[in-house]
């Protein structure tokens, strides 16, 4: 086994296999939950992509005809307003507020484009002549800004979301790749002290269960020894006595006795 | 990241030629600040700005003035300071590059979109 080191430093007990079951289970729920937030994520950051591809290509039409608006007020007005124009911007009539859009927990900011009423930095501009002209180009200008300012906000989109998608898919590979496996060792090597020590307790209970076998056995033997030689012990106690009792009439043994080596 | 981030970013920017600014004032994005520092929310390029002088601004829109949300940055423009351009990966405020009178725009140039083909590897 490759990962055989790569566990959690944990005493193998059956508390902490517990544990370790336990956070397995949490491990694998979080990985699912993340993967589909991953995958929710993925499919309106590919939808925003898409969405800037477009506007991009928009803009490129819009800032034309807005330069082409330009170009007519110049020639209107007759010379170059570019220097009175910026001398003369003040305050921003044109401004941006940002709102905040929930996917899937994350906040993606959008820009909404706004007019503030009653302050015109521009009123004298176009005075003498073109003034027509001037008014068109703003609007034309305004309208090409609102379509900036919407780029803007699927642009800032398209960055968080490229943001968070790398540290969820991050999150998500580490769940599947370091913690699982890791938790899954830890198990496996729990499981195999705790059977370790259930062959060493059968071991043991065996060798202590032969022992006890053997020490019965030697006591029974012992027992029987000792039953053999009282039951010796006592026949020979009636043999002592039982001469004894022949004692009375000894002549005749003596005899006999004499008689045997008689024989021999 | 927090609301306060970009509650107070209200303004666009324009680092841009002599036509688009003009334009984008007449709109009515310019604003200058209260008299004592004044500073614009625009810059006029052309051929005479230095490059450092570019990249300054860009530099004080996206990190030190705090009511910008969008800058707006012709493209060829962008083109001159382009490692500064490239490097900056914050979302707040949004670099968006546009499109110049006098250069088309290409979409190949753009760091945004370059990041997009890259993503989706064509």
């Amino acid at each position: 086994m490759s990962g055989a080191a790569d566990r959690e430093a944990v005493f193998p007990t059956r508390q902490s296999l517990g544990l370790m079951k336990a956070k397995l289970k949490g491990a694998e729920t979080g990985h699912s939950l993340l993967k589909r937030k991953s995958e929710a994520l993925t499919k309106r950051f590919r939808e925003i992509t898409r969405r800037i591809d477009e506007a991009k290509r928009k803009m490129g039409r819009v800032m034309q005809i807005a330069s082409l608006s330009l170009a007519e007020v110049t020639y209107a007005v007759g010379g170059n307003i570019g220097y009175q124009i910026q001398e003369s911007a003040k305050s921003a009539r044109f401004r941006i507020r940002a709102k905040q859009e929930n996917v899937s927990g994350v906040l993606l900011p959008a820009f909404e484009a706004y007019q503030t009423e009653g302050n015109n930095d521009f009123a004298m501009t176009g005075l003498g002549k073109g003034g027509q002209q001037v008014q068109r180009c703003r609007e034309t200008y305004a309208r090409a800004v609102e379509a900036l300012v919407e780029l803007a906000s699927l642009q800032t989109a398209f960055v968080i979301l490229d943001e968070v998608i790398k540290v969820v898919n991050r999150r998500v590979n580490a769940i599947e790749h370091v913690i699982i496996p890791r938790t899954e060792n830890t198990i496996k090597y729990i499981n195999s002290e705790l059977d370790e020590l259930d062959r060493e307790e059968f071991y043991r209970l065996k060798k202590v269960a032969n022992k006890k076998q053997r020490d019965t056995a030697a006591s029974d033997a012992e027992m029987k020894q000792k039953r053999e030689d009282k039951a010796a012990l006592a026949l020979l106690d009636q043999e002592n006595q039982a001469p004894e009792e022949e004692d009375v009439g000894g002549g005749d043994i003596l005899a006999a006795e004499d008689d045997e080596d008689v024989i021999f | 990241m927090s609301t306060q981030e970009y509650k107070d970013r209200q303004f666009l920017a324009v680092i841009g030629d002599e036509d688009s600014v003009t334009g984008l004032l007449l709109a009515g994005i310019g604003h200058v600040t209260s008299p004592p520092d004044s500073q614009k929310n625009f810059l006029v390029v052309d051929n005479k700005t230095d490059n450092a002088a570019i990249e300054a601004a860009f530099e004080r829109f996206t990190n030190e003035r705090k009511d910008i949300g969008i800058i707006l940055i012709n493209q060829h423009i962008a083109d001159r300071i382009r490692h500064v351009v490239d490097s900056y990966v914050k979302a707040f405020p949004t670099v968006l590059e546009i499109p110049s009178k006098d250069h088309p725009y290409d979409p190949e140039k753009d760091s945004v979109l370059r990041r997009v083909r890259r993503l989706f590897g064509e």
